[in-house]
């Protein structure tokens, strides 16, 4: 359906009003929804900021009558949430510096170079995109283990040094895009293939490394699996189980501290959201229609 | 500085036919040195963990003693594991409500946010919005909105008169709770429709109108024929992303009540990481691997009949 307003031809009052009323249905619609999703986020606000009991009240109660900022404070007396902080920013800044790093050249390679196998070794990245994580998490944990890395942060950032396959094909896909000329020019001033990945190839792709850094982001900063596999003591665990330690710790009392943490957990998501909302946008549409 | 960086280039220079002979080499050196993170990270964390996994598939392995070869035993033994069926079942059922209802919600949101909808921006950022926030966060606040008492659901729900049930309490509604939850975050989808929608030509619609087509007939003939490669894509991943469902049943319900939240992935972690059944734990994630396979081959084989791919634009690029 292309939009209503692109009947010109029946203009009858009937016609009008059926159209004016569509409009209001639409708008009604999307207001309804809007409101159901944005509903837990701001419940989860004001249930952050309710004093200790009144959490749990029916009807519940949507704005507290006292905010108590006092739950944000008891967070950081409950956890250790500054350390899980620390760890957190550690494990995904690594993360990302590895994908960035590794998932560049890759890419570079497959969009730019010529060289026997090329077809073939793509067709394999893009094989590798289908295999669940699942598949490879025991042996990887036997391998991690082995090399008594388990319980330390090797296992979470090494792996990303390592080009992930879903990145290095989004970066592809947006390498191809940059003007050929450009790379030619440099390669007859005698510029190496190193130097127009960097000087030249790079910089033009800031938007497309922008996108794959917000992803990356907010992958491992959100990632639940990959710490609970691999660590073990309370002390080095990422955010993401820092709250589900608070979770497990105070069961159904306090849930107000709950929202509190799990309001500070999601804050820098959303914030990168709404700072890099057309990175995301272009990134899902590249990887979901161009691939 | 300065002048070594000026002198570098003349020594390569011994003889111009060398130099373009060599010249494809040199490149594909360079391609395999640029390659080589991909193709060390290929054979380290994909090839040969996916090579020990069938290895320890076909034993018992329990980390602290090497692993002993019994063939075909933990396959077998899937057979009669009642949790390996329940497993499989809570998974298939999920995907079955879960990933359609997310792709025709998705698809409704999308065609209203196509209307010419002012502020049709700020709407498709609202819907975006849970799809940023993680698994453990979601898990957290969605357990106390689906709490029986004192949850906002179904406080709702008693606005309308209707008394809600025990979300997560009950087994016959657990299931249901988690089908809500997904399509909480029908935003990634709806960004990918609204997308396909607006690469639709108008001058079809315009021809379509011509032709006297109502709006429900160029939906059917024109919009759905012309998104369907968007539609396929979402359903591959929601698949592909269902049947790993992991972190809601993990921290929401811990699998339960009952086993109704006993989602395969769960049941998988439960063996390799809770009893230390490597052995068996593998030989359930090539089960996984092979159903995802066959789903995902399945989906693109019969693709050709539903998805029409615009053969005629290729040329233009």
């Amino acid at each position: 359906m292309a939009s209503l307003r692109s009947h010109r031809t029946r203009r009858s009052p009937q016609y009008a009003a059926l159209e004016a009323f569509q409009r209001i249905l639409i708008y009604l619609t999307l207001l309804s929804l809007g409101t159901a999703i944005l509903l837990p986020f701001l419940w989860t606000l004001s249930s952050s900021l309710k004093p200790f009991g009144t959490g749990i009240t029916f009807p519940p109660e949507f704005i507290p009558k006292r905010f108590e900022w006092q739950n944000y404070l008891k967070v950081f007396q409950t956890i250790p949430f500054f350390g899980y902080l620390r760890n957190s920013v550690v494990v995904t800044g690594l993360s990302l510096v590895g994908e960035l790093v590794s998932c560049t050249l890759v890419a570079y390679a497959f969009a730019r170079l010529r060289f026997p196998g090329s077809n073939v070794l793509f067709i394999v990245l893009l094989g590798t995109m289908m295999i669940p994580y699942p598949v490879t998490m025991v042996p990887t944990f036997i391998l991690f283990n082995s090399l008594k890395w388990v319980n330390t942060y090797l296992p979470l950032v090494i792996p990303p040094f390592f080009a992930p396959a879903y990145n290095v094909f989004l970066l592809r896909q947006f390498f191809l895009t940059i003007n050929h000329e450009l790379d030619e020019a440099a390669e007859v001033d005698g510029a190496s293939k190193f130097r127009i990945y960097w000087q030249i190839i790079l910089p033009l792709a800031k938007p497309a490394l922008a996108t794959v850094a917000i992803f990356s982001f907010m992958y491992y900063w959100n990632d639940f699996m990959g710490p609970l596999i691999y660590l073990s003591d309370s002390e080095k665990f990422t955010l993401s189980l820092g709250i589900n330690f608070l979770r497990s710790m105070r069961g159904g009392d306090d849930l107000s501290m709950q929202m509190a943490a799990s309001i500070m957990f999601v804050a820098p998501c959303i914030l990168l959201f709404f700072v890099a909302q057309r990175y995301i946008v272009q990134g899902i549409v590249t990887t979901g229609l161009k691939g | 500085m300065a002048s070594t960086q000026a002198s570098l280039p003349k020594p390569i220079g011994s003889g111009r036919g060398k130099l373009r002979m060599t010249n494809r080499r040199r490149e594909a050196v360079w391609a395999y040195l640029f390659l080589s993170p991909w193709i060390l990270g290929f054979l380290i964390f994909l090839i040969g963990p996916m090579i020990a996994s069938i290895y320890f598939s076909f034993t018992e392995y329990k980390v602290v003693k090497p692993p002993v070869w019994i063939g075909l035993a933990n396959y077998t033994r899937m057979f009669g594991d009642d949790l390996f069926y329940h497993s499989l079942k809570v998974t298939v059922t999920y995907t079955l409500f879960s990933v359609p209802l997310s792709i025709v919600a998705g698809l409704f949101v999308a065609i209203l946010l196509n209307q010419d909808v002012k502020l049709s921006g700020l709407f498709r950022t609202i819907f975006y919005l849970p799809s940023v926030i993680s698994g453990v966060a979601i898990a957290i606040v969605f357990a106390w909105i689906f709490n029986f008492r004192f949850g906002i659901l179904n406080y709702f729900l008693s606005l309308v008169g209707v008394q809600g049930p025990n979300w997560l309490g009950h087994p016959r509604w657990t299931l249901w709770a988690f089908v809500l939850m997904s399509l909480w975050g029908v935003g990634g989808n709806v960004v990918i429709f609204l997308a396909a929608l607006q690469g639709v030509p108008i001058v079809l619609y315009e021809a379509a109108e011509i032709d006297g087509a109502n709006n429900w007939r160029r939906f059917w003939r024109i919009t759905l024929p012309m998104i369907s490669p968007a539609i396929l894509f979402v359903l591959i991943q929601g698949v592909i992303g269902t049947f790993q469902t992991f972190t809601q049943s993990y921290i929401m319900t811990g699998g339960g009540p009952a086993n109704s939240t006993l989602f395969y992935l769960l049941y998988l972690y439960r063996n390799a990481f809770s009893w230390f059944e490597m052995g068996y734990a593998s030989a359930l994630a090539w089960v996984l691997f092979i159903i995802i396979l066959i789903l995902t081959l399945v989906m693109l084989k019969t693709s050709n009949q539903w998805v029409y791919y615009e053969t005629a634009g290729e040329g233009r690029e």
